[in-house]
């Protein structure tokens, strides 16, 4: 009789389906997975110590790059947690800008993981469109920070500046005639808010598309519905957080639950699934982009109304104005103290946690009184979700695997970090 | 809408017993230090009594105290910090516990009670050596297949010990010391307290 053994196979690091750096050890019996032992931090970067070397608003570009596509949610919870031990006030508008721009943020990443999760699982279609919507979402990051992902725009006390005015155009080149120049620009004759209230308007029908693809998709189907299921139960003690709880059923949702910005007073529903399946995960998200919309447009209504400051004026925390700096002695020293030293923080630990598109992303940062923190603990959703890939995969066949990579919605920046 | 912070603080003596060191309320957060000896009935206790119901547990991580507040400072090095969350009562809370001994910090695991805490032990043990015992697969996480030291202790330079480049007369990748010096261009600096937040120095 023939020996039978296991099988140890390699996935990854440099696997098309393994989203970055993912080197997987895969234990197989035949072709069904007794074991998935995942090796993480070839993109460690410790960017918690090096945040320990720098002052605190120089590790605001660092959190870009720990989820990089859902870039301004990090920088959200970190600013939060310095504004939290200040003590500060963000005024009303830089608020609700924050609250936009979250929701960009969400759809852009979502547009992302549809994009690359049915790449993976055999739709090309999708991740053609899904990358042409995200051109608009990168074309506002742009308008408003000058970086198209990574924004460093959020800042403690606010937000780095007003929205602007006007939206950046495309120029003639000998590629496009005029009659394509002229619709290419023809959403962007107007300001930021114009733009984005124009995409608000499209959009809708965009998702539509894409569960045309999907939704009754039979090979869609097939190769998400009932695998990767994971009980309420199961999602709570594994730690799971994000669109991967609520597609087991459990309505959480920290915007909802524990509100901060301005989500308090949005109008917006939260999906949850019923199965825990890829399936419902899939639904949830895309209805999560649906919501987002919702909630984007209801900013724009606002944010036209109300003009306002968009940053502290604790110039402790916030540079002066430019010419108030040019003008005003004790301006000038603020403006000093500020770039040489930067902020102090009161001694002091905080926690802050926002509701990323990937589930709750949270910074834990200690301060001793410095102008520099003492310890960042960055707590990110993905981390955790991969950590149960073991959990989710067993049992199920080595193709599975990558839908349950997929469904995770992992990034290698921030499980690495 | 989040539960009150008076009630969970009010509850937490009767939930964790003589396991509970301290308990510090401050901004909108609690914090208690629990004894390292009593880790496991402490949260197991928090898991499952109905006055706190913590049913998820967010983070752990580990923490270097040794150079907080300046070198005068004493008491144990290394602490374990937890956070967690109730989904039915919508509340959080720190748990703190030191590791007696500095010189081998041993903290029991909780993995048994959440297994969320897999990674996240391990994670802690890699950066900053902490052993959790009762964990099943305590391997280093992040760092590198056989690095040495645990790098987020206050003690590891920030550029690290070795480096790596490909040496052409061997015809391989080698390791070898840092030839690079780590520059400080912002010193740190402790100021006098609440110098942001005193309204007094805004005008001046």
């Amino acid at each position: 009789m023939a020996e039978i053994r296991n099988y140890t196979i390699n996935f990854g690091p440099q696997h098309p389906a393994a989203h970055g750096v993912l080197r997987l050890v895969l234990e197989l019996d035949g072709e069904v997975i007794e074991r998935a032992d995942p090796h993480v931090g070839l993109l460690h970067r410790a960017t918690e110590k090096l945040a320990e070397t720098r002052t605190w608003i120089q590790s605001v570009p660092y959190m870009d790059r720990l989820d990089y596509v859902s870039m301004m949610c990090n920088e959200h919870a970190y600013c939060m947690a310095i504004e939290r031990l200040l003590g500060l006030e963000v005024p009303l508008r830089a608020q609700y800008i924050r609250t936009m721009f979250d929701e960009i943020t969400r759809i852009m990443n979502h547009l992302m993981w549809l994009g690359a999760h049915s790449l993976d699982i055999g739709g090309m279609t999708t991740f053609l469109y899904c990358f042409r919507e995200r051109e608009d979402l990168f074309d506002m990051y742009e308008a408003v920070s000058g970086a198209r992902m990574h924004a460093a725009y959020y800042r403690p006390g606010g937000v780095y500046r007003d929205l602007p005015e006007r939206m950046p155009q495309y120029r003639a080149q000998h590629t496009r005639n005029e009659a394509t120049l002229r619709d290419m620009n023809s959403n962007r004759e107007g300001s930021l808010l114009d733009f984005i209230d124009d995409f608000t308007r499209r959009f809708p029908g965009y998702v539509d598309d894409y569960e045309t693809l999907l939704t009754d998709n039979r090979i869609w189907k097939q190769r998400t519905v009932g695998i990767g299921v994971v009980t309420p139960e199961r999602a709570l003690a594994l730690g799971f957080t994000g669109p991967m709880l609520r597609g087991s059923g459990i309505a959480w949702d920290l915007r909802r639950k524990q509100p901060y910005e301005v989500y308090d007073k949005m109008q917006f529903d939260i999906p949850i699934g019923v199965n825990g399946d890829c399936y419902d995960r899939y639904l949830v998200r895309v209805e999560e982009m649906r919501q987002s919309n919702r909630i984007v447009k209801q900013c724009v209504d606002w944010l036209r109304q109300n003009p306002g400051p968009v940053i502290t004026d604790n110039h402790k925390v916030a540079p002066p104005h430019r010419e108030a700096m040019k003008s005003n002695m004790e301006e000038l020293i603020h403006h000093f103290k500020l770039f040489t030293e930067g902020i102090h923080v009161p001694p002091g630990e905080a926690y802050a946690a926002v509701e990323q598109p990937k589930g709750e992303f949270g910074v834990y940062a200690i301060s001793d009184g410095a102008n520099k923190p003492y310890r960042i603990k960055l707590r990110t959703p993905d981390y955790v979700h991969l950590s149960a890939l073991d959990e989710m995969s067993r049992g199920h066949m080595i193709a599975d695997v990558v839908a349950i990579i997929g469904t995770q919605d992992i990034v290698f920046g921030s499980i690495d970090r | 809408m989040q539960g009150s912070l008076a009630t969970l603080a009010a509850a937490l003596p009767a939930v964790l017993g003589d396991a509970l060191v301290a308990t510090t309320t401050a901004l909108g957060e609690v914090t208690v230090v629990v004894r390292a000896g009593s880790l496991l009935p402490a949260m197991t206790a928090l898991r499952d009594d109905d006055a706190t119901r913590f049913d998820q547990l967010i983070d752990v991580c580990g923490v270097d105290y040794s150079a907080y507040n300046g070198p005068q400072r004493d008491g144990p090095r290394y602490a374990s910090v937890y956070h967690l969350l109730s989904t039915v009562h919508n509340w959080r809370l720190r748990v703190r516990t030191f590791a007696p001994d500095d010189d081998f910090p041993v903290v029991d695991s909780v993995i048994g009670i959440w297994p969320a805490a897999n990674w996240f032990e391990r994670e802690s043990f890699d950066l900053y050596g902490i052993l959790y015992t009762g964990h099943p697969d305590l391997r280093r996480l992040l760092t590198d297949y056989g690095f040495v030291g645990h790098p987020f202790r206050k003690d590891f330079p920030i550029s690290g010990t070795v480096e790596m480049r490909f040496d052409p007369e061997q015809g391989r990748v080698i390791y070898q010391p840092v030839t690079i010096e780590p520059r400080e261009i912002t010193p740190r600096i402790v100021r006098e307290n609440a110098y942001a937040a005193d309204p007094g120095f805004e005008k001046g």
